[in-house]
């Protein structure tokens, strides 16, 4: 019954956020500084992230091809494939739901508690659409750091392999073109855009609907990691089967 | 001016307000005063229109509350300044964009004139020099001065007040007091305070309620409340050493 009642509550909260909007102006500006906070603050652990995942699964590929019927540049293929499929959407997205979901959840969870959220009522604003529309609309701008995860794992695996002496340049390259599907691009940034609403909703829902004090704010950010972790995957899950299978 | 009529509040078939009536007069600090748990805070949710009351009605100048439109709501909520118990600033602001805050959102006043309207505001809570401070950075006296120009900065005709002098020292909430008051009689303001502060009756409970178990036990002035013999209202006056010491020294005739 919780968690309907938790469910409920959530979509209920969604109603809102889409409800009576605030001013045009103030809008604006708040989803540039979303955006900085959101996006732009978490790019450095993205592309840190990406270049070394990218170069281990290179590794790792070139070290369990032992057969020399195998081509090498099957590694290519193997870091390509696991990149743009999983590496960048979902694990990515699993980081993020540490980083800008703790964040959200924190921030809006000690207004709660501290009465910002009260004041803003009292004032007559949409709290629900003033803090948390701003944060789904800079979200709109994740599949971008997506992108720049994918490019920068397939450059950390190339580095990896070339520089390690598993595949030579050309095979690597060679590897990367090997029956390309453009549907699993579209595919990955499908379910990235998914992966951001819930990134912004979740938490923000954990964080809106607190109750205590500056404990309970730390409680539900770890709260709210774990929830948007499981919806990501049940996510994940979901539209692969439904895209893919 | 507020009026309540009969008002009633019940949380899970427990009645927290058991029939209210009282007139909050404009241009004077009503105080509502009370134990914990009296329904102080019940009582000012429904004016704020954040709870609903199952009986009763509270109506702002002459139109109850339950009549109005949503967007006459809304607009109500424009008039209404709100000065919370722990100030409520928001923390990614400065001191002036807080202040700024209502203006932004109701109004299409040019930026020269927020800032003219805000600085004027912060001049009149003694706030000047600090408007490029973080609320972290000053201290809770300021903080609440802060919140009180945010409360008034749109020029509110009604101000509500939660326990605007708690956690300050003597000094500082003496000074919030003879603030409030001091706005309260400028711009002919009704103004309601919630407190449990004895100090602040003494100061300026221009009207007071006093509400025991969610009713209205008694009603007068800040003269009229230490001279009343209801037994209700001096066991909670006198609770306070120093005001059974002073009442027992005017008896002994020092």
């Amino acid at each position: 019954m919780t968690y309907l009642h938790s469910i409920g509550e959530y979509f209920l909260m969604l109603k809102g956020v889409f409800g009576r909007m605030t001013k045009r102006s103030v809008l604006r500006n708040l989803i540039f500084k979303e955006i900085n906070e959101l996006i732009i603050g978490s790019l450095g652990i993205v592309c840190f992230l990406s270049f070394f995942i990218g170069a281990v699964v290179a590794i790792q590929t070139a070290l369990n091809l032992n057969n020399p019927l195998i081509p090498k540049s099957l590694v290519a293929f193997a870091a390509r494939q696991s990149v743009i499929l999983e590496f960048a959407p979902t694990f990515i997205s699993i980081i993020m739901a540490g980083k800008v979901g703790s964040f959200i959840t924190s921030s809006i969870g000690s207004m709660q508690v501290t009465e910002q959220i009260d004041a803003l009522e009292v004032m007559g604003i949409n709290s629900k659409n003033y803090l948390i529309f701003p944060k789904i609309i800079a979200m709109l701008t994740y599949p971008f750091v997506i992108a720049i995860s994918m490019f920068l794992g397939i450059l950390g695996a190339y580095v990896a392999a070339v520089l390690g002496g598993f595949v030579k340049p050309d095979d690597f390259v060679s590897g990367l073109q090997d029956d390309f599907v453009t549907f699993h691009l579209i595919y990955a940034f499908i379910k990235t855009f998914l992966f951001a609403f819930i990134l912004a909703t979740v938490p923000a829902y954990h964080g809106y609907y607190m109750k205590g004090g500056a404990l309970e704010v730390g409680q539900a950010s770890t709260t709210a990691f774990v929830w948007t972790s499981v919806v990501l995957i049940i996510t994940n899950y979901a539209i692969t089967q439904l895209l893919l299978s | 001016m507020i009026e309540v009529k009969d008002l009633h509040k019940a949380f899970n078939g427990e009645e927290v307000l058991k029939g209210l009536n009282f007139v909050f007069e404009r241009g004077k600090t009503n105080l509502i005063i009370g134990q914990s748990g009296s329904g102080k805070s019940v009582f000012l949710k429904n004016m704020l229109g954040i709870f609903t009351p199952e009986k009763g009605t509270i109506e702002y100048d002459g139109k109850p509350y339950s009549e109005f439109t949503d967007e006459e709501r809304r607009e109500l909520r424009k008039e209404i300044g709100m000065v919370f118990q722990g100030g409520a600033l928001f923390d990614s602001m400065t001191v002036k964009e807080n202040v700024m805050f209502p203006l932004k959102m109701f109004t299409k006043m040019k930026k020269t004139e927020m800032e003219e309207r805000v600085n004027t505001v912060l001049e009149r809570v003694n706030l000047i020099g600090a408007d490029d401070k973080m609320p972290s950075e000053i201290s809770g006296g300021m903080q609440k001065r802060v919140s009180i120009a945010r409360a008034i900065v749109n020029r509110p005709k009604y101000l509500f007040c939660d326990e605007p002098n708690s956690g300050l020292d003597p000094t500082t909430a003496t000074v919030i007091d003879n603030l409030i008051q001091k706005i309260t009689h400028e711009f002919d303001i009704t103004t309601i305070i919630i407190t449990h502060d004895m100090n602040s009756v003494l100061e300026i409970g221009e009207k007071i309620a006093f509400l025991k178990d969610g009713l209205l036990a008694w009603t007068g002035t800040k003269d009229e409340i230490f001279k009343t013999e209801d037994k209700t209202v001096t066991d909670f006056v006198y609770s306070s050493n120093l005001f059974k010491k002073v009442r027992d020294a005017q008896l002994k005739g020092y």
